[in-house]
């Protein structure tokens, strides 16, 4: 056994490929926690489907360069494309809801479309995009590893560093208006690092499954938690454990590492729904009166 | 000197319904005016758009003599939003939100000591021991208090409230004209939207009255109307009640309609 992790270790494909999955376990869930927190839970999903167009383009630019590798620039196509989605979205957010729903459907399917259209007048098949939808982090390269690493550090920087003022955005924006704070920069700030987290973890869970790797950690967080702080503390240490230990499980056995990732990441989910409302039960049991005494009561006529 | 708030032939238009009309609003540094009106009388809006939260369509609005915009001394202003529910998707906790409190258009970092001025800003207003405690998990009126601790942590010179006694039982509602009256000894110049004066009549010295959109008053609060204009009358009952519903239909708006 011990001989059987060694050896993962030492293989360099397992090291480049286990440090894109610790990094992008870290960094997609602090994103995550201010999508949940201003329910856009589906905004990474858009960025992923607009990413794919930048895929594409990404491709064709190469080859109309003539690249020796017709999809060396897949990666930077899919970091711009996503951020102008992004910020785009967001724009539409902040018009009003109601058309902001429509336009938003029409950018995800205009997205994935585009991309399958684009590819082919790239030279490439819809088979190409399959690594970008579902990932491929066999592939890593030395190269990706060192964007990963950057872009996930920019990513924590932001997320972590400014959690005080996106909270307050994310919280209660109409107070955050009233306080002065440059309310747009920091909404596009949000776009903008979730656009680079998609981009990040489009290699190693694939462009589908992105938004899987930002909620679902925090879905399960907030189960057990009471404050934002600890909440995405918790999303980012489950979201290293599942990406590390989904990734390893995948050196054994012939499976997708990025379905391994979110079906482990839904497992734990489960199970921590389903604890937890088993304490809640047993907690229900012991006699505690949850109304505070307060001096206002109703008086009722003694009788 | 320059006055708190200075409003000017303002106007403002939502969803294409203009909800107020040339409205000027002059607050003096330390005065406690009350804003009036009946519901849909523009009371909010007006308040919103002077913290800059709706856009204008016309008018020039200063806080604490700078023009409404970057360079106003955000953190000398606290402002408390019309309670919607303080919980949103993820759990925080009350100091969490206090803290947010902290930063303002000059500063997007919180200071060193945020933490305990946040537990001194939520002891202000009696939930010193639910700090720690989600949100979610505390009653309305408690979460009320966690806005207006939000507002206070900048110990602000200016504090702009909009309803925040609105469904607060009575006991809260005077400790909380308590604390009202204590910011205005010090020099706080506030600025209160109420539906009716209640447990804060002693405290407001000018009263703005909005009818349509427009000031139909400007001048001492008006007397309550009815039984509680009597001189004996003991104003215990300050609050809901059929006959107070009547009383602000014949006393404030004679004709109250529904505005979008």
């Amino acid at each position: 056994m011990v001989d059987e992790v060694a050896g993962m270790l030492a293989d360099p494909l397992m090291q480049r490929a286990l440090i894109a999955a610790l990094l992008v376990g870290l960094a997609a869930p602090v994103i995550g926690t201010y999508l949940v927190q201003r329910r856009l839970s589906l905004l990474g999903d858009g960025i992923g489907h607009v990413a794919l167009t930048g895929v594409a383009i990404g491709w064709l630019v190469g080859n109309v360069m003539g690249l020796t590798e017709s999809d060396a620039l897949a990666v930077p196509g899919a970091v711009v494309a996503a951020i102008i989605g992004a910020v785009a979205i967001e724009l539409v957010r902040e018009r009003g809801r109601t058309s902001g729903d429509v336009a938003l459907a029409l950018l995800f399917y205009g997205g994935i479309a585009g991309g399958v259209l684009i590819i082919s007048q790239a030279g490439g098949t819809s088979a190409n995009l399959m690594a970008y939808l579902f990932g491929s982090i066999s592939t890593v390269t030395t190269g990706d590893v060192w964007l990963t690493v950057v872009l996930s550090a920019l990513v924590l920087l932001v997320g972590v560093g400014l959690r005080t003022a996106l909270f307050a955005i994310c919280h209660d924006e109409e107070f955050a208006r009233a306080a002065g704070l440059p309310v747009r920069a920091l909404n596009i700030t949000i776009a903008v690092i979730a656009a680079l987290t998609v981009t990040v973890a489009m290699r190693v869970v694939g462009l589908l499954l992105v938004s899987a790797l930002m909620i679902v950690p925090v879905a399960v967080a907030q189960l057990v938690t009471s404050s934002f702080r600890r909440t995405m503390a918790t999303a980012m240490g489950l979201g290293v454990v599942v990406c590390v230990s989904g990734l390893s499980i995948t050196y054994w056995q012939d499976v997708s590492p990025g379905a391994m990732i979110v079906v482990l990441a839904i497992a734990v989910y489960a199970v921590v729904a389903v604890g937890g409302s088993l304490i809640g039960v047993m907690r229900r049991r012991s006699p505690h009166d949850p109304h505070p005494q307060v001096a206002d009561d109703v008086h009722l006529a003694p009788r | 000197m320059t006055a708190a708030v200075l409003a000017r032939d303002l106007e403002v238009s939502l969803g294409g319904a203009t909800i107020l009309h040339g409205v000027d609003l002059t607050v003096d540094h330390g005065e406690v005016v009350g804003l009036l009106g009946a519901n849909g009388s523009g009371k909010s809006t007006l308040i919103r758009a002077l913290v800059g939260v709706v856009p204008r369509e016309r008018g020039t609005v200063e806080l604490l003599g700078k023009p409404l915009g970057r360079s106003v001394a955000w953190q000398r202003i606290g402002y408390v939003p019309q309670r919607t529910t303080a919980a949103t998707g993820v759990p925080s906790t009350a100091a969490e939100v206090v803290m947010s409190g902290t930063i303002h258009g000059r500063r997007l970092l919180p200071p060193r000591d945020a933490r305990s001025r946040a537990q001194a800003a939520l002891e202000g207003v009696g939930l010193a021991d639910r700090a720690d405690d989600a949100v979610r998990d505390l009653s309305g009126g408690q979460q009320q208090r966690v806005l207006i601790a939000r507002a206070l942590v900048r110990r602000p010179e200016l504090l702009v409230l909009d309803e925040p006694v609105a469904g607060v039982d009575l006991p809260s509602q005077d400790a909380f004209a308590g604390a009202l009256r204590d910011l205005s000894d010090r020099g706080t110049t506030i600025l209160v939207v109420l539906h009716e004066l209640g447990a804060l009549t002693p405290l407001v010295q000018r009263a703005v009255v909005l009818r349509h959109g427009s000031v139909v008053h400007d001048g001492a609060p008006p007397p309550a109307r009815g039984e509680h204009a009597g001189a004996d009358h003991d104003h215990i009952h300050p609050h809901a009640g059929d006959r107070d519903q009547t009383d602000e239909t014949h006393g404030l708006a004679p004709s109250v309609r529904w505005r979008p």
